[in-house]
C-alpha cells in the first residue's frame, strides 16, 4: 500500500473494512437465523466458515473443480454438517436448561475445529481467487476483485433471504415459529423441521463466507472462534434476531476494526472489535437499533 | 461441612500424602502437580458454574493473569514470589470486579460471549504487549517459590505444595456452600427472582463469588509459573477454558468435589491415551497431542447429552438403577416363591 496521502489511505481502509464487515454480517445472519428460530446462540457458527473455506480449498485447489461447482458442493457439504449438528446435539436434549444448550454448541464447535486441524492440518490454505489476483485502482486505493465479489455476494444473498422470509411459503413458517412457536405449532407448521431447516440455512450461510473470504486470508483451522465471537458481536450490535440491524452492524464494525487497525494499532485490531462487543453488551444489550423492549431475551 | 465432607478430605489429604512413595517417577509426578492447578482453577468455576448457575468461559484469562503478574514482577522488578503472587490476585480481584460487575447482569448466551470476549482480549493483549509479558516468547528465569526457607526447585516438594494449597482451597469452598453465602447461591440458581424475593442480595452474591473464582484461578496461574519457570500465553487461550468447563462438568457442576475429580480425570487423560496407544503402535495408532482438542470436545459433548449431572453423579444413578433392578428382581422372586 503506497501512502497516496490521507484520502487514499482512508479510502483503502473503508474497502478494507466493507471486505471484513461482509463476513461478519453474514456470520451475524447465520447466528440471527438459528436464534431466531431456537432461541439458542450456535457457538459453533463461525466453525461453518471454516469448514466452508477449507472444503473449498480442497475442492478447487487438489480436486481442481470448477468455482461455480465446488461452491455448490461446499455449501451443501456444509449444511448437511450443520443439519446433523441438529439432529444429534440439539435435537435429542429433552427439557434443555440455556447452560446445557450453551456448553452442547461449544462442544461441537470443538469438535469441529478439532476434526478440521487432523483433516486440513495447522497451516493456513492458499486459494485462487475467484476471477483475476490483479489489483485495480478506484481514486488511487487499490482494489482486489475478490473484494468487489465479495460485497457482490453479500448483497445476493441479503436479497435472497429477504425473497425467501417474504414470499415463500416455508420462509412464512420460519417467521411465525420465531415469532410464537406454540401458534405456529397450532397453525398445523411442524416447528421440529423448521429449527432443522434453520441449522441447514445458517450453516450454508457460514460456508458462504467461508468460500468467498478464503482467497484473502488464506483460511486455517482455528479461525472459528474469532469469527464466531465477532459475528456474534455483530448481532448484538444489529438487535440479536434483527437481520438489517446486522448487516449495517456488520458493516459498521468491519469499518471501525479496519480504521482501528489503520490508525492506531495492527495488533490490537481483533481486541477493538471485541472491545465494542463488550462495551454494546454492557450499556445496550439490545443492541443500537433495537428497542429496549427487544432486549428482554427471547426464550430464555 | 457435612460428616462426608471432612471424611473427604481425610481421605483427600491420605492420598496426597502416600502417592510420592507409590509414584517414583518424576514425569508422573510433574503430570500431578498440573493436574492440581487445574484442579484449583476448577474448584472455583464450580463455585461459579455449580452454585451460582453462571457460566464463564474466560476463565483461562485469570489464570493468566495469576500467572503473568507472578512472572513479570519477579522477573522484572525483582519482587519475591509470594509477594507477586499477592499483586497477582489483587489485581485479578480488581479486573474479575471490573468485568463482572456489568457483565453478571447478563443472562445465558449474553454472560457465555461476555466471558467469551473478555478472555479473548486479555490472551490478544499477551501476545502484543510484547513490553511486559515478553509478547509471543513469553517470559522465562521466573524464580522458584520458597517455603519457610525452603526452596520449591524439585517435583516432589511442589507436589505436595501445590496439593495441600489445593486441599486448603477445598476446605475454604465447601465451607462457603455450607455457610449463608452458600444456600443464598443455591437460591439464585434455582430462581434468581424467588431468591430475589426472599432478600438474597443476588447482585452482591454473584459478584462475590465471580472474584472468588477468579481468585482461585489467579493462584493456580501464580503456581503454574513458579512450577514451570516459564510462561507464553499458549495455556491461557480459550481452548484452556473450555477444558476448565470440561472438567468441571465431567465431574459434576453442582459439586465441588466433581470439581476435583473432573480435573484429575482429564489432566491425566493424555498421559492414559498415550499409555493405551503404545500397544496399538504395530496397527499404525499413536496418540498425538493434535488429538485433544477433539477428545475434549467428544467428551464436553457426550457428558452434556447423556450425563449433565456429571461422570459421579452419573455412574451413582447406573449402579442405583442396577440395584434396583436386581431388588426388583429379588422381589418378584420372592414373591413367586
Amino acid at each position: 500500500m503506497d501512502s497516496g496521502g490521507g484520502f487514499t489511505d482512508l479510502l483503502q481502509f473503508i474497502f478494507m473494512g466493507l471486505q471484513r464487515g461482509s463476513i461478519y454480517a453474514l456470520v451475524a445472519m447465520g447466528f440471527n437465523i438459528i436464534y431466531n428460530a431456537t432461541g439458542i446462540i450456535n457457538f459453533a457458527q463461525g466453525e461453518f466458515v471454516v469448514l466452508g473455506g477449507l472444503m473449498m480449498v480442497t475442492l478447487t485447489m487438489g480436486f481442481t473443480f470448477s468455482i461455480p461447482f465446488a461452491f455448490l458442493i461446499t455449501v451443501l457439504f456444509v449444511m448437511a454438517v450443520g443439519i446433523l449438528m441438529e439432529r444429534f446435539t440439539i435435537n435429542p436434549v429433552k427439557n434443555p436448561t440455556v447452560l446445557r444448550l450453551i456448553i452442547i454448541t461449544i462442544a461441537v464447535s470443538i469438535i469441529l475445529e478439532g476434526s478440521a486441524m487432523i483433516l486440513w492440518g495447522k497451516e493456513s490454505h492458499y486459494m485462487r481467487h475467484f476471477s483475476s489476483d490483479e489489483t485495480f485502482e478506484i481514486l488511487g486505493a487499490t482494489i482486489l476483485p475478490q473484494t468487489l465479489w465479495i460485497i457482490g455476494i453479500l448483497i445476493l444473498i441479503v436479497i435472497g433471504f429477504m425473497l425467501f422470509f417474504n414470499f415463500t411459503m416455508t420462509g412464512k413458517c420460519m417467521r411465525a415459529c420465531a415469532i410464537n412457536r406454540d401458534a405456529a405449532r397450532l397453525m398445523g407448521i411442524n416447528d421440529r423441521k423448521m429449527v432443522m431447516l434453520s441449522f441447514a440455512l445458517s450453516a450454508g450461510i457460514g460456508a458462504v463466507a467461508g468460500i468467498i473470504i478464503t482467497p484473502i486470508i488464506q483460511m486455517d483451522f482455528g479461525r472459528g472462534t474469532m469469527l464466531a465471537i465477532k459475528g456474534f458481536g455483530t448481532a448484538v450490535v444489529g438487535g440479536l434476531g434483527n437481520s438489517l440491524g446486522g448487516l449495517v452492524a456488520g458493516i459498521l464494525l468491519g469499518v471501525i476494526e479496519a480504521l482501528g487497525a489503520g490508525y492506531i494499532s495492527s495488533h490490537y485490531m481483533d481486541a477493538i472489535a471485541l472491545l465494542i462487543l463488550l462495551i454494546v453488551l454492557f450499556i445496550r444489550p439490545s443492541g443500537i437499533f433495537g428497542s429496549s423492549e427487544a432486549s428482554k431475551l427471547k426464550e430464555f | 461441612m457435612g460428616r462426608q465432607d471432612y471424611i473427604g478430605l481425610c481421605v483427600f489429604f491420605a492420598v496426597v500424602l502416600t502417592i510420592p512413595f507409590l509414584i517414583t517417577n518424576d514425569y508422573y509426578i510433574s503430570v500431578l502437580v498440573f493436574a492440581a492447578f487445574n484442579c484449583l482453577a476448577c474448584i472455583g468455576l464450580s463455585l461459579l458454574l455449580g452454585y451460582a448457575g453462571q457460566i464463564s468461559i474466560g476463565h483461562a484469562a485469570f489464570v493468566g493473569v495469576g500467572a503473568y503478574a507472578s512472572g513479570y514482577l519477579t522477573v522484572e522488578m525483582g519482587w519475591s514470589p509470594w509477594m507477586a503472587m499477592g499483586a497477582g490476585v489483587v489485581l485479578v480481584v480488581l479486573i474479575a470486579l471490573l468485568i463482572g460487575v456489568p457483565a453478571l447482569r447478563l443472562k445465558g448466551h449474553y454472560l457465555a460471549m461476555a466471558t467469551f470476549g473478555f478472555g479473548t482480549i486479555l490472551y490478544i493483549v499477551a501476545v502484543a504487549a510484547v513490553d511486559f509479558t515478553g509478547g509471543p516468547a513469553g517470559l522465562s528465569d521466573i524464580p522458584a517459590i520458597s517455603l519457610f526457607g525452603l526452596v520449591l526447585d524439585t517435583d516432589k516438594r511442589f507436589f505436595y505444595f501445590s496439593w495441600a494449597i489445593v486441599g486448603i482451597g477445598l476446605y475454604f469452598g465447601l465451607n462457603l456452600i455450607h455457610s449463608r453465602v452458600g444456600r443464598g447461591l443455591r437460591a439464585i440458581h434455582g430462581s434468581e427472582d424467588a431468591a430475589e424475593s426472599v432478600g438474597v442480595d443476588t447482585p452482591f452474591y454473584k459478584i462475590q463469588i465471580f472474584v472468588l473464582s477468579a481468585v482461585y484461578s489467579s493462584i493456580a496461574g501464580s503456581l503454574y509459573a513458579y512450577y514451570v519457570n516459564y510462561i507464553d500465553p499458549g495455556p491461557f487461550s480459550m481452548m484452556h477454558s473450555v477444558l476448565l468447563l470440561t472438567m468441571v462438568a465431567v465431574g459434576g457442576m453442582h459439586k465441588v468435589w466433581g470439581a476435583v475429580i473432573g480435573a484429575i480425570l482429564l489432566s491425566l487423560l493424555p498421559e492414559f491415551l498415550s499409555f493405551l496407544t503404545e500397544s496399538f503402535q504395530a496397527v499404525g495408532l499413536e496418540y498425538n497431542e493434535d488429538y485433544n482438542t477433539l477428545i475434549h470436545g467428544s467428551i464436553l459433548l457426550l457428558i452434556m447429552l447423556f450425563l449433565p449431572e456429571g461422570l459421579i453423579d452419573g455412574l451413582g444413578r447406573l449402579a442405583g438403577g442396577v440395584g434396583g433392578m436386581i431388588n426388583i428382581k429379588r422381589h418378584q422372586d420372592s414373591a413367586g416363591t
